[in-house]
């Protein structure tokens, strides 16, 4: 067990440091961030300036090492627009995102999960039919169309709900419901799927010739075995907290991380979209870790590491 | 009366018949094998009498139990009867029992349903019953996952799960067909064992002819969806009337006598969607007639016991080849 975490976090620390690697050689090679920061008209001499006060001039490699040093010592950088510490404009954006990315993630579970349970025990009822058709298109609109058409109906027309801000929980409804319905009808589906493969199983037919009610059948037998494909797709989805919401922030004017991120990746403002990408890959990093400990709760199998069949 | 009556039962999936009219009684505690080439509709038979059946299945007919209808009841009633009156074994034991639970929870669960047992009474009892299935130092493997057993030892605590219930009846389908030959024999002999013991009624489906003599007292053959011939074990084995049924025993190798080239029966069981006109066996039959072809013959009881529906079948041996 103790090798199985041990195996699971040095392959955890090793993507980590590949996504920083990777952000820091693509950033570098994509732009100058003086140029652009500085804007098209800046003299020679404050664009060589500001090289040397960024240490632009140096080797990459050489860059490269200051640069893990820095992270080593806790140290990640500092804005180039206004110098403040880049961990702090990411953090302080945080919680912002979270106001919309949880919530989401809550009504995902809640609609998506028991709409493919339900849509997989009246299969081919009408009720089915329509979780699927439903699903469909939800899974199939792209965010950005569907937030602008919640906005032409639900803040233009009937000026019902704010199309933009973050005044109140009102403004956060539209993001909200714009960001879940995508998951709802991928969770939906999977939901469905996973549960009809299970309630096909030889053992759900013993639990039916054991004289179970079908609510045991189900509740005892069928959902846990089917939980454990469902908990893949609920691990992505907590993993993507943090970085899910780049559109749906951008359409909403939502100070979140993803407005942080656009903004920073269109300045090159080279730490802190750097710190982002981080911190994105240690959530993402910790989310797939959860899973692999949620599946060995789930299934015997895999604690043992053998192959579930 | 018979403790379980079917009668004309039918089942077809999606509009294709696959069961033409079953026509079966079981006594309290005898033991009735049910024989025949995959797809005969052996398991579906008992499948459909317990409502075990995918919804797609459209079940007519009327199995009786103790002068009580099952078919088309509600499911509350079918499934008291489930586990507790009539339990089922089923061919795939390993895939038979939840994966993610442990067998123990599994059995106590059944003795929890069925005789209100908890806690540690459960516990106790279920320990008697993997004893009894012979799972050795049941008390600390209780706490073991289905992975963690082999198939003949899933089988076993399969049976101890069914007999948690106490049922009259046992429906083992092909209890034995996915395990290894000595493995079989064991399994083979503990429903033996346990029917002796506890005198339930036991119904053995499968298609292996040896096993449903070592197990059984009487036994029917099906074919196509209906029942071809059926008697007590001693006369059915020694001269099988129906050409079906004699073929059956032809294609099996016999140990003792002289090495002699087995007889197949030619040709493949029919499409359930296109059943012959007349006896569906007759296409593959080397008695068939004319009138095979294009009429059907009914289950008719027969002189000696057993019934049969032929109208050509094997001729009984002479008195003298008996005692030859």
């Amino acid at each position: 067990m103790i090798r199985y975490i041990l195996t699971r976090l040095a392959r955890a620390i090793l993507t980590i440091l590949l996504v920083m690697t990777f952000a820091f050689v693509v950033l570098r090679l994509s732009g100058d961030p003086a140029q652009i920061l500085l804007g098209p008209d800046a003299p020679q001499d404050a664009i060589d300036t500001f090289r040397a006060r960024w240490g632009l001039d140096d080797p990459l490699w050489r860059q490269y090492l200051a640069y893990l040093g820095q992270i080593l010592r806790g140290d990640f950088g500092t804005s180039m627009r206004d110098g403040s510490a880049a961990i702090t404009l990411v953090l302080e954006r945080v919680p912002a995102t979270l106001a919309l990315t949880v919530p989401a993630l809550i009504l995902k579970l809640g609609i998506g999960i028991p709409a493919g349970v339900y849509a997989a025990l009246h299969r081919e009822s009408l009720a089915d039919r329509g979780v699927i058709m439903a699903s469909i298109f939800g899974f199939t609109i792209p965010s950005f169309v569907l937030g602008l058409l919640l906005v032409l109906v639900f803040a233009i027309t009937f000026d019902l709900l704010p199309a933009g801000g973050q005044d109140s929980w009102r403004h956060a409804v539209l993001p909200i419901v714009t960001m879940s319905i995508g998951g709802i009808g991928i969770l939906a589906r999977f939901s469905r799927s996973a549960m009809i493969e299970v309630l096909g199983q030889p053992y759900i037919r013993t639990a039916m010739a054991k004289g179970l009610p079908w609510r045991d059948v189900v509740w005892k037998h069928a959902l846990p075995n089917a939980a454990v494909p469902i908990v893949t797709l609920v691990g992505f989805m907590v993993g993507s907290l943090i970085a899910g919401a780049i559109v749906v922030e951008s359409i909403f004017s939502w100070p979140g991380v993803g407005r942080l991120i656009v903004v920073s990746v269109a300045n090159r403002d080279l730490a802190v979209v750097q710190c982002l990408l981080l911190v994105i890959a240690a959530t993402m990093v910790i989310a797939n870790l959860l899973v692999d400990f949620a599946y060995g709760l789930l299934d015997p199998r895999l604690r043992s590491g053998r192959p579930a069949h | 009366m018979s403790f379980v009556s079917i009668r004309d039962l039918r089942v077809s999936f999606s509009g294709v018949q696959v069961l033409h009219g079953i026509d079966l009684e079981i006594s309290k505690g005898e033991a009735l094998g049910l024989v025949g080439e995959s797809g005969c509709g052996k398991s579906v038979t008992w499948l459909a009498a317990l409502g075990l059946l995918p919804g797609k299945a459209t079940v007519s007919g009327s199995v009786m139990l103790e002068g009580t209808e099952l078919i088309g009841t509600p499911r509350r009633r079918i499934e008291a009867v489930r586990g507790a009156r009539i339990a089922m074994i089923f061919q795939d034991p390993s895939s038979s029992l939840n994966p993610v639970q442990r067998v123990g929870r599994q059995i106590c669960e059944s003795l929890a349903l069925h005789r209100g047992l908890r806690g540690g009474v459960a516990r106790a009892e279920a320990i008697r019953l993997l004893d009894l299935v012979g799972i050795p130092s049941a008390a600390t493997r209780m706490n073991l996952y289905p992975h963690e057993f082999s198939g003949g030892q899933c089988q076993r605590i399969m049976i101890a799960m069914a007999l948690a219930g106490e049922p009259d009846l046992l429906i083992a389908d092909e209890p034995t067909t996915a395990l290894d030959a000595t493995i079989q024999a064991q399994i083979l002999d503990l429903l033996g064992r346990l029917r002796r013991q506890t005198g339930m009624a036991m119904v053995f489906i499968s298609h292996d002819l040896g096993a449903v003599s070592a197990v059984c007292d009487r036994a029917a053959v099906m074919y196509a969806g209906r029942i071809v011939e059926q008697g007590e074990i001693g006369p059915l084995f020694r001269t099988p009337r129906h050409p079906y049924t004699r073929g059956l025993f032809d294609a099996l190798p016999d140990l003792d006598a002289d090495r002699r080239r087995l007889v197949p029966i030619e040709g493949t069981v029919p499409d359930p969607k296109a059943l012959p006109g007349g006896c569906a066996f007759a296409p593959r039959c080397t008695r068939a007639s004319a009138l095979c072809h294009s009429d059907r013959p009914g289950l008719k009881p027969q002189a000696g016991g057993g019934r049969l529906a032929c109208f050509h079948p094997v001729p009984l041996p002479q008195r003298a080849e008996v005692y030859a």
